[in-house]
């Protein structure tokens, strides 16, 4: 099992710094997946985690300049290890300078992920930070737990508004209420509700636009014989939604998501070179 | 209560309706006034006032005239009710404190009397919020009985000199002396604390002296 990997463009390394910021943001700890051509930060739904799962995806290719991996055996050319992206992200905040970062996967006493960051010095010598960030080697065994979760068979798909709007109205409706109603419709319709004893709050969006979603033999999307005016809702923990929202630090390409009434609301955000998806469960 | 999306039109039973262009005209008064989770608000023909009271001994007042509203109708004397202040700044501020320069959130205020919760329409950007906030029975407000004829002095001052200046007290006195005159010092603060007394003095001719009235020598702590 080996890895090691360089980034030396310094707008791909704060790039790719954004993105384990993100991921700190949204996981205590995470599973990275690493393949020939993908790294996946991957939050599996356990109880553990109120139920949340995550799963995010990027091309090694957009952001590293050198990219050697070698998995645990030819047939399963992959490396699963469990770590906590708050360390990456700090060992990160020192690269915002970098003249290059190098990260190699090592096992001295314990495996690490050894993070080398090479920094501008003034003598003809340069200055290397390095960071070994403990990490956990998942056996092939229990590889099966990490799989790509499926987009769920949803009740309405709906384009998300303004991230910025949407943020603000969830960080004022946190301070009222503990859990929040999202629903949506097939005309393009969102509303965002809380309700309790002292107070109810309601923020209404409209022309969102609905994506198209082709099903897998070419027809038209399953919700075809859905009313259009009908809402889908759930009612979800604020605070998990709030979190989402405030780890994006760039505005997304695309931002959506999928309701199924009453169970689990699935947001998917597209950058260009990463995808991110999120699973939020309905309360009881 | 199912929760209308549509504002009421004009010949419903609201004892108070207002309406304001920009919320945070409202919103920042509040905030300053925002010294307890509870406030009465108190609506006449003339505007609105917002008590807070701190352990009956403090009491905040910001009072909105009728003119700073586009709209402002009370269909009664007056209107009275408690309500807490910090669910309505949440509410009042739901699209964020912060806004990019031209936009900005329009509220539409509603209260159908006793008993019925406070209705707030937000609007910015095409997004519409309601806001539904319940009421209380108003509580006996202190009266300090400010009568204006009994007043020996009186000063207006610029309040950005005073917030430094109040910033800058010894926290290791325990009062505040507060002396007025005439004479010099005119308009001192004084505080005595561990490392020794210290005195701030205004002069009358400052320019951050608005008005400046004082008829008699007057120490307070």
């Amino acid at each position: 099992m080996r890895f090691r990997a360089k980034i030396v463009d310094l707008a791909c390394l704060n790039h790719f710094s954004r993105v384990i910021n993100t991921i700190a943001k949204l996981a205590k700890t995470c599973t990275l997946r690493l393949t020939v051509s993908k790294l996946y930060f991957i939050l599996s739904d356990k109880v553990a985690n109120g139920g949340v799962s995550m799963w995010c995806e990027l091309c090694q290719g957009n952001f590293f300049d050198e990219f050697q991996m070698e998995g645990v055996a030819a047939e399963h050319n992959e490396i699963y290890l469990e770590l906590v992206p708050e360390n990456l992200s700090r060992a990160l905040k020192t690269a915002q300078s970098a003249k290059a970062v190098k990260i190699k996967l090592t096992n001295k006493h314990c495996p690490c992920l050894r993070v080398a960051v090479e920094l501008p010095s003034l003598s003809s010598s340069s200055r290397i930070v390095t960071h070994d960030i403990p990490v956990g080697v998942i056996p092939r065994r229990l590889w099966n737990d990490f799989r790509e979760p499926r987009v769920p068979d949803f009740d309405v798909s709906i384009y998300l508004p303004v991230l910025k709007t949407m943020k603000s109205v969830v960080e004022r409706m946190k301070n009222l209420s503990n859990s929040i109603v999202i629903e949506a419709n097939l005309s393009g319709e969102m509303n965002l509700k809380i309700e309790t004893d002292l107070v109810s709050v309601a923020t209404h969006f409209k022309d969102l636009g609905n994506p198209p979603w082709a099903s897998e033999d070419g027809c038209q999307s399953s919700d075809q014989g859905r009313d259009l005016e009908s809402m889908a809702e759930a009612r979800i923990d604020i605070k998990k939604l709030q979190q989402l929202l405030a780890g994006q630090q760039v505005n997304p390409t695309k931002a959506l998501c999928n309701i199924v009434s009453k169970r689990v609301v699935h947001f998917i955000l597209l950058h260009e070179d990463v995808s991110l998806q999120y699973f939020i469960p309905a309360l009881a | 209560m199912p929760l209308s999306t549509q504002p009421p039109a004009s010949g419903e039973p609201y004892v108070l309706t207002a309406s304001l262009d920009n919320a945070r005209h409202l919103s920042s008064l509040l905030r300053a006034v925002h010294i307890q989770d509870y406030a009465t608000c108190f609506a006449t023909a003339n505007g609105l006032r917002v008590t807070v009271e701190d352990a009956k001994c403090i009491q905040a007042n910001a009072f909105i005239q009728a003119e700073i509203f586009q709209k402002f109708a009370v269909q009664e004397e007056s209107v009275t009710f408690r309500i807490n202040l910090s669910v309505l700044l949440d509410c009042l501020t739901i699209f964020g404190t912060s806004s990019l320069p031209g936009t900005s959130t329009a509220l539409r205020m509603c209260y159908r009397g006793y008993g019925y919760p406070l209705m707030l329409f937000l609007e910015e950007g095409g997004v519409v919020t309601v806001c539904k906030i319940n009421t209380q029975e108003p509580y006996e407000l202190l009266d300090f009985d400010f009568c204006s004829t009994k007043v020996v002095n009186k000063i207006i001052l610029q309040s950005e000199g005073l917030r430094e200046a109040f910033a800058e007290l010894d926290m290791t006195s325990e009062i505040l002396q507060i002396t007025m005159s005439p004479d010099k010092p005119y308009f001192r603060l004084s505080t005595f604390g561990n490392a020794g007394s210290a005195h701030l003095d205004y002069p009358r001719d400052s320019d951050l002296m608005e008005a400046f009235h004082c008829n008699q020598t007057q120490t307070n702590r």
